[in-house]
């Protein structure tokens, strides 16, 4: 029992115990997940949202791992998912139905990408690198587009036929599967980059990222651990891609539209950057305040998410987590315990 | 060719109109307002209502676009934006992208989703030659008033007490304080004047881009582009930048059909990659 | 194999849940899914308003069931408008799903309406393809060749020897741009140069300078509505008549939506469509005025595909006396026929496409507005790609 307690509860007094405490799973955490496949029961009617929500969830995830830990900001992230969505369409289209080797390929087809367009985001100012990275995913969008061929062009890719997951689940029209499917691989995903983010790697990174010369004076070769960094998002990215491509059966040009780079960075700031829950978090509030608002007012919701949106910049502090971090320690402050961090 | 280049010259200068607000906002105040666009969409709806249904005159529509998107730029800046200035570009984003989607619901919901036109005045339509070149009157006038702002715009900064205030206020806005400059005034002002002249982009670019509801996003990319390859620290750049970029879309599109809708994106990939400050940019000192 | 066995075990165990369902209930449930915001809301705008008004105008009770309309935005992205479907499908139980506003659109849904077995009404993509994708489509719209074609015939005929064809770079504008060179060849004539421009792009002038320097007898274009009047407008600025260039289109460049405002430019400019405003028949005058008093806007092209889509979902409801299943709604509705504000049209029993008359029509000024005046008539216009197949 007191095993238990010190795991959750590190003494934060010493360096290891605070550089290890956020390393260590929260009730609040096994919670979530517990609560994430209870909804399969609590919420059936609801399943194909939620892996949406999944789906977008680990698109953030990717983000953030860019965004959060090593501060490049892209409006361009897009074109690692639709990249990872096309090789996934097409695998299913000609030949190897199998999900999750479709899943591996894409995330590695996304990753190579990512590897060879990082050494394009290393200079330059914010402004720039969410130029550059936004060039890249239009220049991708026109090359599928005029590929049409081999992508289908503004029609869209049809006929990918998925086979069962692991052999054992087919996809059925309530989602189901597709929800268990996105569930799972969101929660493997999760898990390492909850480690990566916590390893030595992630903690220099996060040195990077507050001073990326003050990191290489210290010995920290940046440029290499971004490029490593920047490639694994993308991974993260493709596999996102991928699993909406093979849980729709359907992939179209708007997989690599702007908007999805642009929706995901917003999805990511509502949530609060740098904490990886931020992405889950906001992905489930973007989404659910969307099919909320939509359903009421399916012309005119934008107006509302729009006010959401600037309301959670001119009052809070880093998105929903922002405002959670801040009511907790209010909470603490009140109940006199002094933090629970 | 010769036609080539001067409608090459046209589209470049349509670009900028668009654009030099931004950069006056954007790379002036170090301010990402993607809400830019929703600014000229406002000069713009302007106008096809005056024009529309009042019959007002077109010419007239060019002042008034400019000085009612710089009064809701004003008050704008002073209700919203001031609060903005210290957070990050990030927040930047989300607030600004924010207002966008507001701005284009509000349009949908008073004007309509379809498109609005407008019919130029007769003096304005058809062709003329010049040294040659046969060119449309409407965009020989749209080039002229891009060349006039854009000397203007460079005298002002370089020239005059305020622009040197305005200076002074973004490279240290507290040493500026001290030295007795209203920051928050020169901000307001010349946050005021950027939406002002992104008001003016949408009166002028209403009868060549037409306006809708999604405006400021179908256009954002756009000005985003003229920015970054013009690099932000001067107005001449974005100018250059977007006449070469105007110049080679058109020619690129000409020449080469296949690949013309990969021009602007490659130039500007191709560009901020041996330039990360743009073309024309310096880097900033900070 | 192990997937079709799957399939028919999900569509049987779908075709119960919904057929139970179905007679269970008084009502019989419609989900629209329309693009209602982004660049392609004014489509969904139109659609939504003439399903409404058909609904206003002819009670919301057919055959003794209570007919409900469920509209869903789902913002012109093709993965929200398959998810919207599967859920009004598996949530709502809905016995028809209608709208569809872009060709990807409907291409993404149309495995759920097959394994679902609920009829779904194409009112707007038009790309040819799209009812062979299921055998649970129907269209109520058109189809780009459908159109394209009459136009390819006349041309020849009244003076055009030489084209250069301008369409917009997706499905559609291939379809278009194939339909018209096909039937402008066997007519005699000669394409010269087939441009092709990007769907995100504001300016026409290259495109319309390498058209120039082609010197055809005419220019034709397909383009979607929004991006017509640019090329209207640029057209008439670099002078192309005055090289004895004639401007034809199909009837999306002249979006009754749009047409009043792209002033006296529009004058002249020939098309064929199966649907103006103008269409002089007591229908379409009811519908115009009807249209104009609820929604202060003409109707056009898309919203009568989503009125005619409505009443063919009556037609049918009546015809099974309120029986909602789909297969049997599906039958029912192939082979109708009735007089729409656009004319005569029937529903192909075996492509499930419309079958329609198809006008030439030149834009004219009437009492003050432009209009597309419709001059000639091709009647009973069938898909010409599927008709081709057979």
């Amino acid at each position: 029992m007191s095993a238990l307690l010190t795991y959750f509860r590190p003494d934060t007094r010493t360096a290891s115990g605070a550089l290890l405490a956020p390393a260590r799973w929260q009730p609040l955490e096994i919670l979530f997940w517990l609560f994430a496949v209870s909804l399969f029961w609590l919420a059936p009617s609801k399943v194909l949202l939620l892996n949406e929500i999944a789906i977008l969830a680990l698109f953030a995830l990717s983000l953030d791992l860019i965004l959060g830990y090593a501060g490049i900001v892209s409006l361009g992230h897009g074109a690692f998912f639709g990249l990872g969505a096309y090789v996934a369409g097409l695998l299913g289209k000609h030949g190897l139905h199998d999900p999750v080797a479709g899943l591996l390929i894409s995330g590695g087809v996304a990753a190579l990408l990512g590897f060879v367009t990082s050494f394009l985001v290393l200079r330059g100012s914010d402004l720039t690198k969410l130029m550059v990275t936004l060039g890249v995913a239009l220049i991708l969008r026109e090359l599928a587009n005029k590929f049409s061929t081999i992508t289908g062009g503004a029609d869209g890719l049809t006929g990918v036929t998925m086979g069962p997951v692991l052999g054992l689940f087919e996809f059925d029209i309530f989602g189901k599967t597709a929800y268990a499917y996105s569930l799972a691989v969101l929660f493997i995903l999760f898990y390492i980059a909850r480690r990566l983010v916590n390893s030595p790697y992630g903690l220099l990174l996060r040195a990077i990222k507050g001073n990326s010369l003050r990191a290489g004076a210290m010995g920290v070769p940046t440029s290499l651990r971004l490029v490593i960094i920047y490639t694994i998002a993308a991974g993260y990215a493709g596999i996102a891609g991928a699993l909406l491509a093979q849980t729709s059966q359907f992939v179209s040009l708007d997989v690599l539209d702007f908007h999805r780079s642009a929706d995901v960075l917003l999805v990511l700031v509502l949530g609060g950057s740098g904490q990886l829950w931020g992405a889950v978090v906001g992905a489930i509030a973007f989404k659910i305040m969307y099919d909320f608002l939509a359903a009421i007012t399916p012309q005119y919701w934008q107006f509302w998410v729009g006010l959401v949106l600037v309301l959670i910049v001119l009052l809070g502090k880093g998105g929903i987590l922002g405002f959670y971090g801040a009511g907790r320690d209010w909470l603490a402050n009140r109940l006199g315990k002094g933090g629970v961090r | 060719m010769l036609t080539i280049l001067s409608d090459g010259i046209a589209y470049g200068m349509v670009l900028f109109v668009l654009a030099c607000g931004l950069s006056v906002t954007l790379g002036l105040m170090n301010f990402i307002n993607l809400a830019h666009g929703a600014f000229a969409m406002a000069g713009g709806y302007l106008t096809v209502v005056l024009m529309n249904r009042f019959g007002v005159s077109f010419f007239l529509c060019i002042p008034a676009g400019f000085l009612v998107s710089a009064a809701l730029g004003a008050l704008l800046e002073r209700t919203l934006y001031a609060r903005l200035y210290a957070k990050s570009h990030l927040d930047q984003v989300l607030f600004s992208i924010g207002l966008v989607f507001m701005a284009v619901s509000a349009i949908d919901y008073f004007m309509g989703a379809q498109q609005q036109l407008i019919t130029l005045p007769p003096s304005l339509q058809g062709r003329v030659t010049v040294l040659g070149v046969s060119i449309g009157v409407y965009r020989l006038f749209v080039i002229a008033i891009c060349l006039v702002l854009a000397i203007a715009l460079q005298l002002i900064l370089s020239r005059t007490r305020f622009g040197s205030q305005l200076r002074a206020a973004v490279d240290d806005a507290r040493v500026a304080r001290g030295l007795g400059i209203n920051v928050s005034l020169i901000f307001t002002f010349t946050f005021a004047f950027g939406s002002g002249l992104a008001g003016l982009g949408g009166v002028l670019g209403a009868e060549i881009l037409g306006m809708d509801p999604t405006f400021p996003l179908k256009f954002m990319i756009y000005f985003l582009v003229v920015i970054s390859v013009g690099g932000t620290t001067t107005l001449t750049g974005p100018l250059l930048a977007s006449i070469l970029l105007g110049i080679a879309d058109v020619a690129g599109k000409y020449y080469v059909p296949t690949v013309g809708s990969f021009i602007i994106y490659t130039i500007m990939v191709v560009v901020l990659i041996l330039r990360p400050q743009g073309l024309f940019g310096r880097a900033h000192a900070r | 194999m192990k997937r079709r066995h799957l399939l028919i075990a999900a569509a049987a165990g779908l075709g119960l849940l919904t057929s139970a369902g179905a007679y269970a209930q008084q009502t019989v449930k419609i989900g629209l899914i329309l693009p209602m915001t982004g660049p392609f809301a004014s489509t969904g705008r139109q659609i939504e308003g003439l399903t409404k008004l058909y609904m206003a105008q002819n009670g919301n009770m057919v055959a003794g069931k209570k007919v409900e309309l469920i509209v869903k935005d789902d913002t012109g992205v093709a993965d929200v408008t398959k998810r919207i479907a599967q859920e009004l499908v598996v949530n709502e139980k809905v016995s028809v799903l209608a709208g569809f506003g872009l060709t990807p659109l409907a291409l993404a849904t149309a495995p759920i309406a097959t394994q679902a077995k609920v009829p779904m009404i194409v009112m707007a993509a038009a790309t040819s393809i799209i009812t062979e994708q299921s055998p649970y489509i129907v269209r109520t719209g058109f189809t780009l060749p459908q159109v394209t074609a009459p136009l390819a015939e006349w041309a020849p005929k009244n003076g055009i020897k030489k084209v250069v064809t301008l369409v917009t770079d997706y499905g559609p504008g291939h379809d278009a741009e194939k339909a018209f060179k096909e039937g402008f060849t066997k007519g005699g004539g000669q394409v010269l140069a087939e441009l092709r421009v990007p769907l995100q792009n504001p300016e026409f002038a290259p495109f319309l300078q390498r058209a120039k320097d082609a010197r055809p007898d005419a220019l034709f274009v397909f383009v979607p509505s929004g991006a017509g009047s640019a090329v209207m407008k640029q057209f008439a600025e670099r002078d192309l008549a005055k090289d004895g260039i004639r401007l034809i289109a199909t009837g999306d460049v002249l979006d009754d939506d749009i047409l009043n405002g792209m002033g006296d430019v529009a004058l002249g400019v020939v098309s064929s469509h199966h649907y103006s405003a103008a269409h002089n028949s007591p229908e379409n005058k009811a519908l115009v005025e009807a249209f104009k008093k609820s929604n202060n806007m003409r109707p056009n092209f898309h919203g009568v595909g989503g009125w005619d889509g409505m009443h063919l979902i009556y037609q049918a409801l009546k015809k099974t006396n309120g029986d909602a299943d789909g297969t049997k709604l599906l039958d029912a509705m192939k082979g109708q026929s009735w007089t729409s504000p656009r004319g005569p049209v029937m529903i192909d029993p075996e492509t499930r496409d419309i079958v329609q008359n198809v006008f030439i029509r030149k834009v004219e000024k009437v009492n003050g507005e432009l209009f597309n005046v419709e001059f000639a008539t091709v009647e009973k216009v069938k898909d010409p790609v599927k008709a081709a197949k057979k």
